[in-house]
């Protein structure tokens, strides 16, 4: 079964591998992770606000972005990046986004409705004492959100949150779509290069295998470890 | 912006043959609708034989079971995609392989196949979670009333489990629609893959994406609207979901 295996296409891609696509697929979903969860705790914040109006657009936006596969979102923005920065920098063309940027923009933007969500449940967990003795203490919102409530309803939250980013990890794979080397997209070349698939293919899997097992190990552990007796 | 808008463009003829580019993209809602539903019955299937084993108190069963949801939830779908696709047929006896690269239709079978193993150990999880959540003494119960554990299963803990967890499997549906859209890695011109080759055609493509997004919309307001009232139905007074 493995007689005409040629496992040495491994060995002689690996620096292209990792340094190349891992380093991307890593920096995309480290950064998007991060924009995500940035972008969805102001969302989550936007929806739990007095203002109905603001409420209903982050709510609507949410809706929106969880009902469309990712690689449909991939490819809105895909191409409407371009025109959104020409319209913003005011050229008179669609600007070049490179590769990194534009799937930074998608990511960010498509992981904010789901950290949102996450977050709204987080600040929702929080018992209504909590604010109200901070705004007793004279506290204002925002130092009511900063130093009471949001640390609390992150640290509620952050087995799902990390859980999530390991779902991100595996879905920048999907930037394959508009061929953009990431780590999948790198293997994919040299596979197609090479005329070479089944390894390729079967050392990717493993390796992503590797990572999300290890990652939700230790998420478990983390779990187990910082959970609070109530 | 100086795009070119052109809504018109979805009455004109597409370069493929079979209609407009209306045509284009309803065949590719089509065949999103078919894979989704035959994942779905898969993932359904397999998923709960493994939520079931997971719970079972034999070690053998729930480590099986165990390994099973870790195998397909820590893979990349479009990973697991390439592998069914690509991989499979080299690893098969060649017999088998040259079957399966001749097969008619190859990217549909292994686009349901492969979606519906993957949220197959999704639906594990969340029938587990039923499972879990019930009051011990309904499985107390069922044995001191003398039955099996197939029986416990059968009339007591899985129609009540499966009840609960019809919210949650509504959302993991929905997402088996979604996932559809990760078979155009395959070629399987679904209605993602529809609205892609219709922006290459006609380079509209944000008519194009906007016509699958509407699609896509719609494909889930009727599934939410639908699951309501199955939900409703179904519902167990006394518990979250019922009255």
């Amino acid at each position: 079964m493995f007689a005409n295996f040629d496992f040495d296409v491994i060995r002689r891609s690996l620096a292209y591998l990792f340094l190349d696509g891992m380093t991307f697929t890593l920096m995309l979903t480290g950064l998007a992770g991060l924009g995500g969860l940035v972008f969805g705790t102001l969302i989550a914040l936007m929806r739990l606000s007095r203002f109905r109006l603001m409420g209903h657009i982050a709510g609507l936006y949410v809706d929106l972005i969880r009902s469309l596969p990712l690689v449909l979102v991939i490819f809105w923005f895909y191409f409407l990046v371009p025109y959104v920065g020409q319209w913003l920098t005011g050229a008179s063309r669609p600007i070049h986004v490179g590769a990194f940027a534009s799937s930074l923009v998608t990511f960010v933007m498509f992981e904010a409705a789901y950290f949102s969500e996450i977050m709204r449940a987080g600040i929702q967990s929080i018992s209504k004492g909590q604010p109200a003795a901070a705004q007793a203490l004279g506290l204002t919102y925002s130092q009511t959100m900063r130093y009471v409530v949001l640390p609390q309803a992150f640290r509620n939250m952050l087995p799902v949150l990390l859980t999530q980013t390991i779902v991100l990890f595996q879905d920048t794979s999907l930037v394959y779509v508009v061929s953009i080397p990431d780590f999948l997209g790198a293997a994919s070349k040299v596979a197609q290069r090479d005329g070479r698939l089944v390894e390729m293919y079967l050392f990717a899997a493993v390796v992503y295998f590797a990572i999300s097992s290890f990652a939700s190990f230790g998420v478990r552990r983390l779990q187990s470890r910082i959970a609070i007796v109530r | 912006m100086n795009y070119h808008w052109n809504w018109r463009i979805f009455w004109e003829p597409a370069p493929d043959g079979t209609g407009t580019y209306l045509d284009m993209l309803l065949s590719g809602l089509l065949v999103t609708i078919e894979v989704a539903i035959c994942a779905w019955i898969i993932a359904l299937a397999f998923g709960s034989v493994v939520g079931v084993l997971r719970t079972l108190p034999s070690k053998t069963a729930s480590g099986i079971g165990f390994a099973y949801v870790e195998f397909f939830r820590n893979m990349p779908l479009l990973v697991q995609l390439f592998l069914w696709f690509f991989v499979l047929p080299e690893l098969l006896p060649s017999a088998w392989g040259l079957w399966m690269k001749q097969l008619h239709n190859a990217p549909f079978y292994t686009a349901a196949i492969g979606i519906g193993l993957f949220m197959s150990a999704r639906v594990a999880e969340q029938l587990r979670a039923g499972i879990g959540s019930l009051p011990r003494g309904q499985k107390l119960a069922a044995t001191a009333l003398g039955l099996t554990t197939a029986q416990t299963y059968r009339y007591v803990l899985l129609p009540i489990a499966f009840r609960i967890i019809m919210p949650p499997l509504t959302s993991e549906f929905l997402n088996t629609v979604k996932n559809t859209s990760v078979a155009i890695t395959i070629s399987l011109i679904e209605l993602t893959g529809a609205a892609r080759s219709m922006q290459e055609f006609s380079f509209q493509v944000f008519e194009a994406f906007t016509a699958a997004t509407l699609l896509y919309l719609m494909i889930n307001v009727v599934v939410v609207i639908a699951m309501r009232l199955i939900e409703r139905g179904l519902a167990i007074p006394g518990y979250i979901s019922g009255k």
